[in-house]
């Protein structure tokens, strides 16, 4: 049912039948190793390119959800990632014989698969609904930025996009975590142009579409156990705690972000933390779900973040326009 | 909240860059890099005799240094550290151009390594002709 203020209230809410998450090495590295279902330490997984190596991270997560959930396959999947006409998602999933919705929200991704999938699975036009995104921190690299080999300086408030994927299966009846509420988001631009400042050009986005989630579900930020972005990094989370303030909303006790918890950004040299689209899948698949399934968490809001340019608008000079998309999740 | 407003929270919240330590490293390693070309210099006029010949060699073993140094996934690592000082030489021409070539090795040799190659020397090249020939321009007709 439509509330108002771009949120869903679902009338059947999807629940979580499982969850995976793959990561890279250097995540593998940091504060939360012990949590991920699989560490790949081969960037390429064996493959012969990062584009293909991100497609068989994405792979890899996909079937370890469905193997988990003992589901032979999905109704749909609904995916997306960076790479250019989302090729890691469609090669990736090539060959899996299930309908494939392909979507692009950047680094929000997780987040807007999982609105489709709870909108398929609670109008009942789907029985399983299989969300899952990914990225790889070579292929972003390569995509967005300079070579890798490239000998240049990162800005303090670069972020490091995150090698890994991860994929939620939704469906009518099972699991214990269940998806009430999704608000989608408006495109919001303040202006930055700095692509080497991405939790600045987002944090306005996330503030936005968290007001409009509690303006339409009637909350305050205290009713949620926590809240987190998807890669603001510490810049911007910083930047959304002051902007919160500003609009009288207390983010101090229960707010954290996926790209800060991701790395250790003292001893693993990845200057404002985490992003990229396996960013924010692959600590909601190993940290955030678990926690409402042991009943640690009963209330959350996953708010993902993501930045709409590319490297052709940078160079034309246009700011960076960016979204945030949310979901509720209760156990 | 404007645009204005929204940037003055945005720079308070972003760490700048140390541009000081930056500058001194750069300064010092961009040095040692040209205190080795004077080295091989002097080391190649007595082989070479003319110092056209030796000045050329200097460039290509310099060239060939960075370029075999960004194969081997070093470059970039004292990049990091020294910033322009190995950028400014000839040694971040050498990195830009190798560091394209295997970037985009996967997409083949003609249009991945060979055109790809130039994305980030190709300005170099373009800009470093266009103002060669209106510096001989300015010479021919003024100065000699």
């Amino acid at each position: 049912m439509y509330q108002g203020n771009q949120t869903i209230c679902f009338d059947n809410p999807p629940h979580i039948l499982s969850h995976y998450a793959v990561v890279g090495k250097k995540e593998g590295e940091g504060p939360l190793r012990d949590l991920f279902d699989r560490i790949e330490n081969d960037p390429y997984m064996g493959e012969d390119n990062w584009e293909k190596g991100e497609s068989s991270f994405l792979k890899a997560a996909i079937e370890g959800a469905l193997s988990k959930s003992e589901t032979a396959n999905a109704d749909f999947i609904i995916a997306g990632d960076l790479l250019n006409q989302c090729t890691a998602s469609g090669y990736g999933i090539r060959g899996m014989n299930c309908a494939f919705l392909g979507i692009y929200g950047a680094c929000s991704t997780m987040a807007e698969s999982l609105i489709v999938g709870s909108a398929l699975v609670s109008g009942k036009s789907a029985r399983r609904a299989l969300c899952a995104t990914s990225s790889h921190f070579c292929g972003a690299e390569k995509q967005f930025r300079l070579p890798l080999e490239y000998g240049g300086q990162r800005t303090p408030t670069a972020q490091w996009t995150v090698t890994g994927s991860g994929a939620v299966i939704l469906g009518e009846d099972g699991g214990k975590v269940r998806i009430t509420h999704a608000t989608a988001g408006k495109i919001t631009d303040m202006g930055v142009s700095d692509a080497n400042n991405m939790g600045g050009a987002m944090a306005p986005a996330f503030i936005d579409t968290l007001e409009a989630h509690l303006a339409a579900s009637g909350r305050s930020a205290g009713y949620y156990d926590a809240i987190f972005s998807g890669d603001l990094g510490f810049v911007g989370k910083d930047i959304a705690i002051e902007l919160a303030h500003n609009d009288n909303i207390d983010l101090s006790r229960n707010y954290e972000d996926c790209g800060c918890l991701m790395f250790d950004s003292q001893t693993q040299d990845t200057h404002a933390g985490g992003s990229g689209c396996g960013c924010s899948a692959s600590v909601l698949c190993s940290y955030i779900l678990p926690r409402l399934e042991s009943g640690k968490y009963k209330k959350v809001l996953f708010i993902a973040t993501g930045a709409l340019m590319s490297p052709v608008s940078s160079m034309q000079g246009e700011s960076i326009p960016a979204i945030a998309h949310a979901v509720a999740f209760e156990s | 909240m404007n645009k204005q407003q929204y940037d003055k929270v945005v720079k308070k919240h972003s760490p700048p860059s140390p541009t000081l330590t930056d500058t001194l490293k750069a300064f010092v390693v961009g040095g040692l890099i040209c205190a080795l070309g004077e080295l091989l210099k002097t080391i190649y006029l007595p082989l070479f005799e003319l110092e056209k010949n030796a000045s050329a060699l200097v460039s290509v073993t310099l060239v060939f240094a960075a370029s075999l140094l960004t194969a081997v996934g070093v470059f970039d690592k004292i990049a990091k550290f020294a910033g322009a000082g190995t950028l400014v030489p000839i040694t971040g021409f050498s990195n830009a151009m190798t560091s394209s070539a295997m970037e985009h090795k996967s997409e083949g040799a003609v249009l991945g390594v060979g055109a790809q190659m130039f994305a980030i020397a190709g300005p170099v090249i373009s800009y470093g002709t266009i103002s060669s020939i209106a510096a001989g321009l300015i010479y021919y007709f003024f100065l000699r």
